[in-house]
């Protein structure tokens, strides 16, 4: 329990160790520690940005979606309305060339009709030649009475 | 005659217990190592206790050895247990230094490691037995070997010492000398605070307060450095000497009982055990805190020293 040269050793050996521990100890081990915390703090960054890209990602993504969505569905209208109006295209088609065959049997029935007219008002005028003649018992000159008989085919 | 004979032995078992290993220089003149407390003693002062400052500088080196070691094999990415156990220390030392310190000074955080472990080191020689080192170097035919730094009271005030070198060193590059004086003689008493307004009164009674307060606070910085090598010092030397006790009993249980006390021996044989056990575990927490205080005052007066104008 003597104060002796201990004392100044003591002092010396620890402002040595002081010096010692802050020129090789403290810096060979805090800067790798600094080092990782810098990668830690990197690391947490990089996963952060990472969680946000695959955010943004999910985002674009449903947007792409609903564009291809919106898209299909145009098209689908689209479609439908080409349907519809080639439906329509095909029965105004139809209902024309129903109209032209319709129109083209008419004409050939008026055209029997006329045909049938006439024939009947030469059968009618040969037996009203016949039919007079047999009533006045002589041969009746159709050359001469064509005034008339022409007059009467025309009332027919 | 037993019990007489027992007191000797106890006294002088204490006494080989608490005394250095002393070199220095003997009564006749020659240099050597004392043989007993008395002839240490009047070896005065520029004497050495070579056990302390062997085991305290052994144990300076394995720690910087094993700092060393794991700094060289650090791994950024796979630390392995001691790697990160050393780190932790570290960044505990970092943390108090930036904790307590406010200014930018790249020695405080190294100062701070270096007293928190060395100061541990020291105090976890105390958990190891007390007879086995000394009684192993007795066999070899050294006649003292205390083998706890910090129970030299050398060593406690030694490191006091250092930052009471450090606490003047900075206060002087920080505060200039003028600085610095004034600031011990102008705390904590100033006639302005006491409200008088004139001047001449003012210097009047400054003239009274100025030496009183240069009385007052060299005091109060001389007493940091000794209150921080005592308060460790008186820690460890209760401590030792509590295990010493001990010792005493476990080994006085052990006489009774081959005198033929069997149940007192046994009682306290036993009882010195249980207390042993008892007394490390504690001592575990002392230890660690005593080497928390010693390293979280220095900060702080090194905090102080830094610390300019008024508070």
């Amino acid at each position: 329990m003597n104060i002796n040269a201990t004392l100044l050793g003591q002092t010396i050996a620890f402002l040595i160790f002081v010096w010692f521990c802050k020129q090789y100890v403290w810096p060979m081990m805090m800067g790798p520690i600094m080092e990782r915390q810098a990668k830690i703090a990197d690391g947490l960054a990089a996963a952060e940005k990472g969680l946000k890209d695959q955010e943004m990602a999910a985002d674009n993504a449903e947007q792409a979606i609903k564009q291809a969505k919106a898209e299909a569905a145009e098209i689908v209208a689209h479609a439908k309305a080409r349907d519809t109006q080639m439906i329509e295209e095909a029965k105004a088609k139809a209902s024309e060339e129903a109209g032209r065959v319709m129109a083209g049997a008419q004409a050939e029935i008026d055209q029997e009709i006329n045909r049938a007219k006439d024939s009947l008002r030469t059968q009618v005028s040969e037996l009203a030649v016949a039919g007079a003649s047999k009533i006045l018992g002589k041969e009746v000159d159709a050359k001469a009475h064509k005034a008339a008989l022409k007059e009467l085919i025309e009332q027919i | 005659m037993a019990s007489g004979n027992e007191v000797l032995t106890s006294g002088g078992y204490i006494k080989h217990h608490l005394t250095n290993l002393t070199f220095g220089q003997k009564a006749d003149g020659s240099w050597g190592i004392a043989h007993g407390a008395e002839e240490a003693a009047q070896m005065g002062f520029w004497s050495i206790h070579l056990d302390s400052m062997a085991w305290s500088i052994g144990l300076a080196l394995i720690m910087f050895f094993v700092f060393r070691k794991v700094a060289k094999g650090f791994s950024v990415d796979k630390p392995g247990k001691l790697q990160l156990f050393i780190e932790s220390i570290f960044e505990f030392a970092d943390t108090s230094a930036k904790d307590g310190f406010q200014f930018a000074n790249v020695y405080i955080a190294p100062l701070a490691l270096t007293i928190f472990c060395w100061v541990f080191l020291m105090n976890l020689m105390d958990l190891i037995p007390v007879d086995w080192i000394p009684e192993a170097f007795v066999a070899a035919g050294v006649p003292y070997m205390k083998i706890v730094p910090s129970t030299d009271i050398n060593v406690a005030l030694g490191l006091a010492l250092a930052i009471f070198i450090m606490i003047l060193y900075y206060s002087f590059k920080e505060k200039s000398p003028w600085g610095f004086f004034l600031e011990l003689t102008t705390h904590p008493f100033s006639a302005k605070e006491f409200g008088i307004k004139s001047s001449g009164a003012q210097m009047a009674m400054n003239a009274i307060l100025y030496p009183l307060n240069f009385v007052l606070e060299v005091v109060s910085l001389l007493a940091k450095p000794v209150s921080l090598g005592l308060r460790l010092f008186g820690n460890m030397y209760a401590g030792e000497l509590i295990f010493i006790l001990i010792a005493l009993m476990f080994s006085g249980g052990w006489l009774m009982l081959s005198e033929g006390g069997y149940l007192s021996g046994t009682l306290l044989a036993l009882g010195g055990g249980m207390l042993q056990i008892v007394w490390a575990i504690f001592h575990i927490l002392v230890i660690t805190l005593q080497a928390y205080i010693f390293m979280m005052l220095t900060i702080v007066y090194l905090n102080q020293a830094h610390e300019h104008g008024d508070h």
